[in-house]
């Protein structure tokens, strides 16, 4: 499991590649959420 | 008239089209999620670890979807850019309106996760080669479509305006693309580029895949909802 | 229709002398740019000569593009770019032809200076006649593509800006050729091939960019 998270070393870019696009498109899917809302 | 193109122009009208995009939503957004965690299961637990790069590598299963899809959106948006100017609907322009935040947005990933790619790979944070430099163009045309529609009060004027500016954008796409690449040829001896160096294994090619679909039916279910509230706002 | 054509440039072209100052306002800027980078980066002459063709093509760029708020800017504000509209002349020749004569005030003179900016700069000589060539082949196009832009952002708040961020991704493939091509010369390669794919993308571009320009203006004016 740690195996995973460690990433062969590279573990900082790629979870920090996907941590980041995820969160961007969840941030989206947020901000999207609100806007239906205020209507 | 056909009755085939009289169904195409009911659908046409915003009042119409307004439950069928709920409906597209709802559709889509489950295949994201399903096409996507597809996608990134057999990426991470199937394909091999790369020869060179290690596991720094994997940052492809999110790197060249979101790059595909920057491109598909941006002619996506001038086809509806042209559909508008022909056919005069007013929904055209809604739904280059709803695409544009998320193109710009899988752009930014793209060139974000490039990037982080970039830097194990090649040592620096950012590696001018012909990808990420044409992505950061296509940022740039974004950016640029959105600001002018922003800052035109007059809508009919916005939507006319910005579906130009698509059209001329998605005319000089190749133009940029093959300048930028042969750019990159004069300026580097040997090709830096952010991309996996040998060939995929086809397990990585279905990774690659299915979490582009992921990212295209996440990028349909959020136009859906988009344009859905374009319509409340505007009708 | 040549005619036409020749009677809007002469007009643009006297209304642009009769304000000196802005002809020379661009000139200035591309001259000021150019001497800011040696400022910046240091007067190494070794490196000074290698980025010699880019910061010239930059500055001549920054330079077109600034100037091209005024294209229309004045026209509009007299109602005359509404008269144009209606008028029987083709939108699209009267485009070009201020599209010229923009290019006859912004453009050519950079083409004139460039080879004072390259001794600036210690690039080879021969390069010279390379670097006025490209800037001569490229120039007008910037000035035509720039048009759509500010034909786009006719009459808005924050345009300067906005036409900026408009046209400077058009312009891109320009630059890499222009600068390009100098750069080809420098390594000794011909750069004849460039030069005539220069050329061609003025073609088109004249062909072109008219046609898109006439249609914003109506959008932008309707």
């Amino acid at each position: 499991m740690s195996e995973f998270f460690y990433m062969g070393g590279y573990g900082f870019y790629v979870w920090g590649s996907y941590g980041v696009a995820f969160a961007l498109l969840a941030i989206e899917l947020v901000l999207l959420r609100k806007r239906t809302q205020r209507k | 008239m056909t009755t085939q193109s009289i169904k195409w122009f009911w659908f046409a009208s915003p009042a119409t089209f307004y439950p069928l995009a709920g409906t597209l939503a709802r559709v889509t957004g489950l295949l994201a999620a399903v096409f996507t965690l597809a996608g990134l299961y057999v990426g991470f637990f199937v394909a091999p670890t790369d020869a060179q790069q290690g596991e720094a590598y994997r940052i492809i299963y999110v790197h060249v979807p979101a790059a595909w899809m920057s491109m598909f959106i941006y002619v996506v948006m001038a086809f509806w850019a042209a559909v508008g100017f022909a056919m005069q609907t007013r929904l055209s322009a809604m739904m280059a309106r709803s695409l544009a935040p998320t193109g710009a947005l899988m752009t930014f990933i793209a060139l974000w996760t490039g990037s982080l790619w970039g830097k194990p790979t090649w040592g620096t944070w950012w590696v001018w080669d012909a990808r990420l430099t044409s992505e950061l163009i296509l940022l740039f045309l974004y950016f640029g479509y959105m600001a002018l529609v922003a800052s035109i009060d007059e809508r009919r004027r916005a939507d006319k305006a910005g579906a130009l500016l698509l059209l001329v954008g998605v005319v000089n796409i190749p133009i940029i693309h093959y300048s930028v690449q042969w750019w990159n040829t004069l300026h580097q001896g040997a090709s830096v580029s952010v991309s996996k160096g040998s060939s995929m294994a086809p397990s990585m090619l279905t990774g690659m895949l299915l979490v582009a679909l992921g990212f295209w039916m996440y990028s349909i279910a959020v136009a859906m909802v988009r344009v859905r509230c374009e319509i409340r706002e505007n009708e | 229709m040549l005619a036409v054509a020749r009677t809007l440039v002469e007009r643009d072209l006297l209304l642009a002398l009769r304000r000196k100052s802005d002809v020379f306002t661009a000139l200035l800027f591309f001259v000021i740019v150019a001497s800011l980078f040696p400022l910046g980066i240091g007067a190494e002459p070794n490196q000074l000569r290698a980025i010699a063709p880019g910061v010239i093509w930059v500055a001549a760029l920054l330079s077109s593009m600034l100037s091209l708020a005024r294209l229309f800017a004045a026209d509009h504000a007299d109602g005359t770019l509404e008269q144009m509209l209606l008028g029987a002349a083709p939108l699209g020749i009267v485009v070009a032809a201020k599209a010229a004569a923009h290019w006859l005030v912004s453009g050519l003179p950079l083409v004139l200076i460039a080879p004072l900016i390259a001794l600036q700069y210690d690039l080879e000589r021969p390069l010279h006649g390379v670097l006025a060539l490209s800037l001569l082949l490229g120039t007008p196009v910037l000035s035509i593509i720039g048009a759509i832009g500010a034909a786009l952002t006719l009459g808005l708040r924050g345009g300067g800006i906005l036409l900026s961020l408009l046209v400077l991704p058009l312009y891109v493939p320009v630059l890499i050729m222009g600068a390009g091509a100098v750069e080809m010369a420098g390594a000794g390669l011909d750069p004849g091939g460039q030069l005539l794919l220069m050329g061609a993308f003025l073609v088109v571009a004249v062909a072109f960019a008219p046609l898109a320009t006439a249609a914003a203006l109506r959008i932008s004016l309707e």
